[in-house]
């Protein structure tokens, strides 16, 4: 029986010829990823078990992002502690403040991420590289610590449906609404325990960053990867980042899928997500005008380039709405200074945005950008849960960045070629 | 006996542990907030061996292993749902807190009803009701962990950790 993308990096990771869905493997690791919440738990767990070695210095990442720059006492006690095991193990890839970036946008961007590599990180966006052809997956902070220590995880070969894209995307379509899309589609739970296997004609007119928003939300459809076949666009994209030799995986003609979606792309429009769960979707046509309040732009979702460039896009020679905040975080510092190069930064500035150094902060509620009662936000993250930016009455829709620029300008939510044609 | 707390489907690591309590990770002050955005009055009211039934995808969202704990340090006995997300389902078993997957049980219990449950058969039974039901069972390999106190444990039990 053929075997999918997953399984074919799981089963060679095992030292298998071959796996089938649902059979329990111990799964060597190339990566091992923690941040500075789930890391700390990690070392706590490390040391109450007496683990004293780790596997190797050279694969385990840690990326203080989520309350960095420090918000508060408590957060810098969780880096301060961070810090100090990173020093301990001499770890090689430790990206504390002035180096770091959101760790998902960071990870791929230094070269740490190869296709047919397997991953695992501390946190649930780790899914994220399936973007390159790796098998990446969020774990907990206990399964951190025994990667740690040991460079293995026990996994359960998972089943894996086909998503089929076809045609090519309008001009205000991006990777956001194909994965929004595909979650309205078949529901947060829609690929529980399985991994969503990306493939067709489609994935050729989607660029890297596109794809590695797609991966990244695999998890809020439940997946536990998202995976994309590698093309001449990755290879570009590794190209001079990663000198490690790496082989890539194509799944076998043969290869068994609970089900198919097909997605094409030259029919889908931008795509929303209404609180307060990223199933909730709906066309920007259908839902356009909603009062907002704040509008955030960045995360490991979408602080990419290319999601700075169509935010600037729009918002160039314009002014973000009276009452509306409009905070734009690039995820690295080389995006950082990229989008500062090539004037998005000016653009931002001048329309009246406020722009941040890399922080995971307000996509997580944790601080640069939290919600007051019964505010509203139009966000570029990845979910849109009660409570997730601000107190239970405050609500997030999740979008694209063109959809949040074009909403920071209408101060509603706006449909970016209607404010690219000055109709709203 | 046990009481029984109910929520419905999809609920997220967010409402179970908010990440703005996730700079202080210890389980005193994860407890003292569990559930606080889904069930104000959790915190305040649930007692050891209570019992927490969820619907559909329960733990969906964040891969913070602070869920689990959070609820484990509660002192809830398990979790009983329709399904679980993975990695809520991972960090459960990786900290030695049951859970059950059982959609005939969820759909049968209600909010107050006593529950009892055998973790080494899978057996919930609803004692207002009479009515039993059989949790999906766990692989041995996830029984061995479990039955270690949690991955690191039997880590070395398995002589992998010193």
């Amino acid at each position: 029986m053929g075997m999918t993308m997953t399984q074919k990096i799981l089963a060679k990771h095992a030292g298998l010829s071959s796996v089938k869905a649902g059979q329990l493997i111990e799964g060597k690791l190339d990566l091992v990823l923690g941040n500075d919440i789930t890391t700390p738990v990690a070392i706590t767990e490390f040391d109450k078990a007496g683990l004293t070695r780790i596997f190797d210095k050279e694969k385990i990442a840690i990326v203080l992002d989520h309350y960095t720059p420090c918000k508060d006492i408590k957060a810098a006690q969780l880096c301060a502690k961070a810090r100090a095991f990173a020093k301990r193990f001499d770890l090689t890839h430790f990206y504390d403040v002035g180096q770091m970036g959101v760790e998902h946008a960071l990870i791929p961007e230094k070269g740490l991420a190869a296709p047919g590599e397997a991953i695992v990180g501390a946190d649930s966006h780790t899914c994220t590289y399936g973007a390159l052809g790796a098998f990446s997956t969020g774990v907990g902070s206990t399964d951190m610590a025994a990667a740690m220590a040991t460079g293995s995880l026990w996994f359960k070969v998972p089943q894996a449906i086909k998503v089929t894209l076809t045609g090519t995307p309008g001009t205000y379509v991006s990777g956001k609404d194909v994965v929004l899309h595909l979650i309205g589609e078949i529901g947060v739970d829609g690929a529980l325990y399985q991994s969503l296997e990306f493939t067709g004609d489609g994935v050729a007119q989607l660029t890297m960053d596109d794809r590695f928003t797609i991966a990244n939300m695999a998890i809020e459809a439940g997946a536990k990867n998202g995976i994309f076949p590698v093309d001449e666009q990755t290879r570009a994209y590794l190209k001079d980042k990663v000198d490690r030799p790496w082989e890539a995986v194509d799944a076998d003609s043969d290869a068994v899928y609970t089900r198919e979606v097909v997605i094409d792309l030259s029919a889908l429009r931008p795509t929303v997500a209404l609180p307060h769960l990223p199933s909730n979707t709906k066309t920007v046509d259908e839902v356009a005008g909603m009062e907002i309040q704040q509008v955030v732009i960045g995360s490991c979702t979408n602080g990419r380039l290319k999601d700075l460039a169509e935010a600037a896009g729009i918002l160039k020679g314009k002014r973000v709405a009276p009452g509306v905040r409009c905070i734009v975080l690039p995820a690295t510092q080389k995006i950082y200074l990229d989008a500062m190069a090539r004037g998005y930064l000016e653009t931002f500035i001048t329309a009246g945005c406020a722009v941040s150094t890399p922080t995971c902060g307000p996509c997580l509620g944790g601080h640069m950008g939290v919600l007051a009662d019964g505010e509203r936000a139009v966000s570029t993250t990845n979910r849109n849960f009660v409570g997730r930016m601000g107190p239970v009455s405050s609500e997030i829709i999740l979008a694209s960045p063109a959809v949040a620029a074009a909403s920071a300008v209408a101060g509603c939510l706006a449909d970016p070629e209607k404010i690219v044609r000055g109709e709203q | 006996m046990a009481k029984v707390y109910q929520y419905g489907n999809n609920v997220d690591t967010d409402v179970i542990i908010p990440a703005r309590y996730l700079n202080a990770p210890d389980e005193k002050s994860l407890a003292s907030h569990c559930m606080e955005d889904i069930d104000p009055d959790f915190a305040g009211s649930v007692e050891p061996g209570d019992i927490i039934v969820g619907g559909a995808n329960f733990g969906c969202g964040s891969s913070r292993e602070h869920a689990p704990l959070a609820i484990k340090s509660c002192g809830v006995r398990c979790v009983i749902a329709a399904s679980f997300a993975r990695i809520f389902y991972r960090n459960s078993i990786n900290i030695g807190f049951p859970i059950l997957e059982c959609p005939e049980a969820v759909a049968s219990i209600h909010a107050g009803d006593q529950v009892t449950v055998d973790f080494s058969t899978g057996i919930i039974k609803n004692e207002t009701t009479g009515r039993t039901f059989q949790a999906a069972p766990f692989p041995a390999f996830i029984n061995g962990i479990i039955e270690s106190g949690g991955l690191l444990k039997s880590l070395k039990a398995r002589g992998i950790a010193k």
